[in-house]
């Protein structure tokens, strides 16, 4: 019951671009085309559960033991980029068809701040491995899950008639403004 | 181009926020007051001038290979003293601005900056380009932060200068998204009249 809690928060309520604000960048960078992001939805899910089961047992493990908690972000951030490069290499290697479907999308996913967010969060809330495994998947759905709404809504957009001065970035953010209005229906669902 | 023109073209011309749309995760989340935004905007600045500065100490050192890898442990490191002596000297800012903080790192203005700048012009450029990038950055936060914060709330800078609630919409989310959208179009509108201008 518990978990379920946690990806519905996860998805819904607390949206992690629509109310957290993390990974607007590839949110408004690859939302153009319904294909593009599927992709990046696929390789950020990925990375982000991989990413944080990692950080999580370097933080438990070595960090925390050793005292050595200010060394958090530099850690993170490598091990992150580190992790990502790795992942290129293996699915290269092991399955082509997945590397030429996530290949792209991969390098742009380092500095994806959902993934160093959701590793920082976790341990902020002092979850556990396995409700640390949950989060980072339900989290990689909701990123998912805004990201195909709204590319669905900038397709249908490409062929209404927008006026000049809003063309371009700010009708993608005032369209973004009222999907996030729409979530917030959800809130109060789970505390 | 002069150093004048170097700080000068952040702050409107190439207006890291605005024009170029980049860092736009912070520009949304700190943003529901005036005083947040400048303390995001702040502590990005200096962590920008810091980086560029010794990246661009550093560039000649740098294998091409690892380049990115090496600029982020520079940014990663400011950010780390600046996480610290906020936690130390600001506890209330740095408890508001939370993970934004440590998320400095992945500030694409940042990086972006070390990479398109520092890593091909001397120090002291790059020192300058920092500063200019990082008064765009602070006065975009700053001025997105006061007219949620006036439309939100009826202050500026906690100063309340409207009886009541005001539209509490603005200092929600979807408010973010939408004052963001219309200052993009509005220095988008002021940018091409300036340019026509230029022109005749």
């Amino acid at each position: 019951m518990e978990y379920v809690l946690i990806i519905i928060s996860a998805v819904f309520v607390n949206n992690i671009v629509l109310t957290r604000f993390l990974g607007i960048c590839p949110f408004l960078g690859v939302s153009n085309k319904f294909s593009n992001a599927f992709g990046m939805s696929g390789g950020v899910l990925f990375v982000m559960t991989l990413a944080t089961v990692v950080t999580y047992l370097i933080n438990q493990y070595v960090l925390a033991p050793l005292g050595l908690g200010f060394l958090q972000t530099v850690i993170y951030i490598l091990v992150i980029a580190a992790l990502v490069q790795m992942v290129e290499i293996v699915l290269k290697k092991v399955s082509p068809a997945l590397y030429r479907a996530l290949g792209v999308y991969l390098p742009l996913i380092t500095t994806n701040c959902t993934i160093l967010g959701v590793a920082i969060l976790v341990i902020q809330n002092n979850m556990n491995l396995a409700e640390s495994i949950v989060f980072a998947i339900a989290n990689g759905l909701g990123f998912s899950f805004a990201l195909v709404l709204f590319a669905g809504l900038r397709e249908q957009m490409a062929l209404s008639d927008i006026p000049e001065g809003l063309k371009g970035a700010p009708i993608a953010l005032i369209t973004a403004g009222l999907l996030s209005m729409a979530f917030m229906g959800f809130a109060g669902i789970v505390k | 181009m002069n150093q004048a023109q170097n700080f000068l073209k952040g702050i409107l011309k190439e207006n890291p926020v605005l024009i170029l749309i980049l860092g736009t995760c912070p520009t949304l989340a700190v943003t529901s007051s005036a005083q947040n935004g400048l303390g995001m905007g702040l502590a990005a600045t200096f962590v920008l001038l810091c980086s560029n500065a010794v990246i661009a100490a550093i560039k000649d050192l740098v294998p091409d290979k690892v380049r990115i890898p090496i600029y982020i442990v520079v940014i990663a490191a400011f950010v780390t003293i600046v996480d610290l002596v906020m936690a130390a000297y600001t506890p209330a800012l740095h408890k508001t601005l939370g993970i934004f903080i440590p998320l400095i790192v992945v500030n694409c203005i940042i990086l972006g900056r070390a990479e398109a700048f520092a890593a091909r012009n001397d120090v002291l450029s790059s020192v300058v380009d920092g500063a200019g990038m990082g008064v765009g950055f602070t006065l975009a936060l700053t001025v997105l932060g006061a007219i949620r914060e006036a439309l939100g709330s009826g202050a500026v800078f906690g100063q309340k200068f409207l009886a009541g609630d005001g539209i509490l919409l603005f200092v929600l989310p979807p408010g973010a998204f939408i004052c963001f959208a219309f200052m993009i179009a509005a220095v988008n509108a002021l940018n091409r009249a300036m340019a026509a201008k230029g022109k005749r």
